[in-house]
């Protein structure tokens, strides 16, 4: 099937230099962070990254919003590679691509009115006039479920879930074509989090706009995404279709981290995996498959060959030596 | 590195739930501000017996966090104040111990884990120091060689690799796995018949509240003390929890063994509750369900139900008085005016005040 890539990520590696020395600073090593990814991200559809703390999936996001540059290989939007885009190029591109981060209270300037933290972005990178970019606040404010009478309130006088709201109107302000996702969810009661999750679905299907969501909760990202991306040590170890992930993983690490998570159900009978040890340091990731150190079925050739990226099943892709 | 070619599997460890151990009547703990008294917890009866873990779920600014606090005595002064109720601990009524001695009780009798470790470390002390100066209080008599020796020894049974390296860490040298093992340790380390876990897990990884999750139910079958679970993540209460108690508007509504809880809601608030966390095992369902409107002002409370005004199921009988307790044989009990009707309930307590 012939898909509308709207995001595709090649060879994607970041690494941050360990340095050592206050003046001459030497560089002692390098901190592993993303290290040859590949993904693409389809118009008005979402990716989720998933995997522990440091595993690079924050990175990622950070590559993609232009925030780090890559060490090697490129990211490309609609075939421009967005990380040499200059001038007006570059200032559409920070309109077309957004972020909305977990901490509501700490996004949204408190000095400034709701209308005008919302339309900054337009004002400034689209020379649109105030009137205008109103309009378009209250169109937008409506769209997230708020009522366009706020629009001159200042954000401490909403709650929690009506932030993150006025945050997605934020992002959405300039018509974006990807909107970036870190944890949208995870700051929220658990009744608003299921109002911001419908919130999320229902704004990707008015305003056809792709989510790079980065998600712990395993099950935020099986209710909100169509391809999921399981990442350990900046590689990532297995991908597929939402369903297709959740019903039948492959990778060891995979395995392992799905039954970790917690179903609210005290007859599951779910057997929980326990991993040895903790995640090595992404300054010196073990040779061959990253995971070879921890998995149960680890074998002589995995401590010698990274493992190559194999598809077991229509667009289901997993790096191990098993299969 | 050995290879079994399988992975290790869990293993559930055996409980032991043994007699009464906190018994909680009737407690209010108001707070008095210039918007008026905001009724924090109204009126928790509930019990926690030796080696149980009893769950305490709900939305912020339910009162949960509030009950933990008044059980150790330290909800906020001079705004919070308890205005009526018994605390019992191992039979005897905490709340008539004078202020100076509560320092007896926290700790030795009844201990917290908050949920960022952060906020319990000192981050200017090595782990080592701190553990000792807690040590120090519940063993005077000993030096302190001995109580690096216990600090070490707690903190191996906290699962803490290296212990004897670790304790010279500063916190800041520890990953947030580790800091609340060190929490966990110096909580049990007064060996307290009650811990309160204040949402210990909400700040870690999934693989590692796996682990420190595990690690609390090893603790609770060697030392048989009882856990009192705060939380929000109705995962959290399936995999710990032997008993749940649901709080809306600082009352319980619902409390009930766990498995005929989450098999059969009865409140329309647990069920609401339940029905808005997405299932990780099920297909992509098409709309999630969720709570409309907003819990009332703790200080501005209805007379009726507190649930009412978001309530798909409420009548008028609602609206004006607030239900009694009805209960089942399972020992399950619900305050909700729906149930009346229902054969397998009956009433087991009046309405509260």
């Amino acid at each position: 099937m012939e898909q509308d890539v709207l995001l595709q990520a090649t060879d994607l590696t970041k690494y941050f230099p360990v340095t050592k020395g206050l003046v001459l600073q030497k560089i002692v090593g390098w901190v592993q962070a993303v290290d040859h990814i590949n993904f693409t991200i389809p118009r008005g559809k979402t990716l989720a990254l998933v995997g522990e703390s440091g595993c690079g999936k924050t990175t990622t996001a950070k590559l993609i919003l232009r925030l780090e540059r890559p060490t090697t290989g490129q990211i490309q939007l609609e075939n421009s590679d967005v990380h040499t885009i200059e001038g007006d190029e570059l200032k559409q591109y920070h309109t077309d691509v957004q972020a909305v981060f977990q901490d509501p209270w700490s996004s949204l300037s408190p000095r400034m009115r709701v209308r005008d933290i919302i339309s900054e972005a337009l004002v400034v990178n689209q020379k649109v006039q105030k009137q205008e970019a109103y309009d378009r606040v209250d169109y937008l404010l409506t769209a997230v479920g708020l009522r366009t009478q706020q629009a001159t309130l200042y954000p401490h006088e909403f709650s929690g879930g009506q932030r993150q709201r006025l945050a997605l109107a934020a992002a959405l302000v300039g018509n974006p074509k990807l909107i970036c996702l870190d944890e949208p969810v995870s700051a929220l009661d658990v009744s608003i989090q299921a109002q911001i999750m419908n919130l999320l679905k229902d704004l990707q299907d008015t305003f056809n706009v792709g989510y790079l969501l980065v998600a712990h909760n395993l099950a935020t990202v099986r209710y909100l995404a169509h391809e999921v991306a399981v990442m350990y040590l900046g590689e990532i170890v297995e991908q597929a279709e939402t369903n297709e992930l959740y019903d039948n993983t492959l990778h060891p690490y995979t395995k392992a981290l799905f039954s970790a998570a917690l179903t609210a159900n005290p007859d599951s009978q779910r057997e929980e995996i326990i991993l040895r040890g903790e995640v090595p340091s992404p300054i010196n990731p073990p040779s061959g498959c990253r995971f070879h150190v921890r998995c149960p079925y680890a074998m002589d050739i995995c401590s010698e060959q990274i493992p190559e990226r194999k598809e077991m099943a229509p667009g289901h892709f997993v790096n191990c030596h098993l299969y | 590195m050995t290879t079994t070619g399988q992975p290790d599997i869990y293993q559930e460890p055996e409980k032991n739930i043994g007699d009464v151990v906190l018994d909680v009547k009737d407690l209010r703990t108001y707070l008095y501000t210039r918007w008026g008294i905001t009724k924090a917890v109204d009126g928790l009866n509930f019990q926690v017996r030796q080696g149980e873990t009893l769950g305490i779920v709900g939305e912020s600014g339910c009162g949960k966090s509030m009950t933990a606090l008044t059980l150790l005595r330290l909800a906020p002064k001079p705004a919070a104040r308890i205005v009526s109720g018994e605390i019992w601990l191992d039979g005897e009524n905490i709340l008539e111990r004078p202020e100076g001695e509560m320092r007896f009780v926290r700790g030795q009798k009844i201990s917290m884990i908050l949920q960022d470790p952060m906020t319990s470390l000192n981050p200017v002390f090595t782990i080592g120091n701190q553990m000792v100066e807690a040590l120090g209080m519940y063993y005077q008599e000993e030096q302190t060689k001995g109580l690096r020796a216990r600090a070490v020894d707690i903190l191996r049974r906290m699962g803490v690799a290296a212990p004897d390296r670790r304790i010279h860490d500063f916190p800041h040298q520890m990953s947030g796995g580790m800091k609340q093992r060190v929490v966990g340790a110096m909580a049990i380390a007064g060996t307290p018949r009650v811990l309160i876990c204040d949402e210990p897990t909400t700040a870690l990884d999934v693989t590692i509240q796996a682990q420190y999750l595990r690690l609390l139910k090893q603790v609770q079958a060697e030392s048989g003390v009882s856990i009192i679970f705060i939380t929000h993540d109705m995962g959290v209460v399936a995999k710990m929890c032997d008993r749940v108690l649901v709080m809306y508007a600082g009352r319980v509504v619902e409390q009930g063994e766990i498995r005929t809880l989450f098999r059969n809601p009865s409140h329309p608030y647990t069920k609401a509750l339940m029905a808005s966390v997405p299932s990780m095992e099920e297909k992509h369902v098409d709309k999630l369900y969720s709570i409309e409107g907003q819990p009332p002002a703790l200080f501005d409370l209805p007379v009726g139900c507190r649930f009412a005004n978001r309530c798909e199921f409420a009548t008028d009988k609602c609206i004006e008085a607030y239900p009694p307790s009805f209960g089942n044989e399972q020992g399950h009990t619900a305050d909700c005016w729906l149930l009346e009707s229902e054969a397998q309930w009956s009433k087991v307590a009046e309405a509260a005040a």
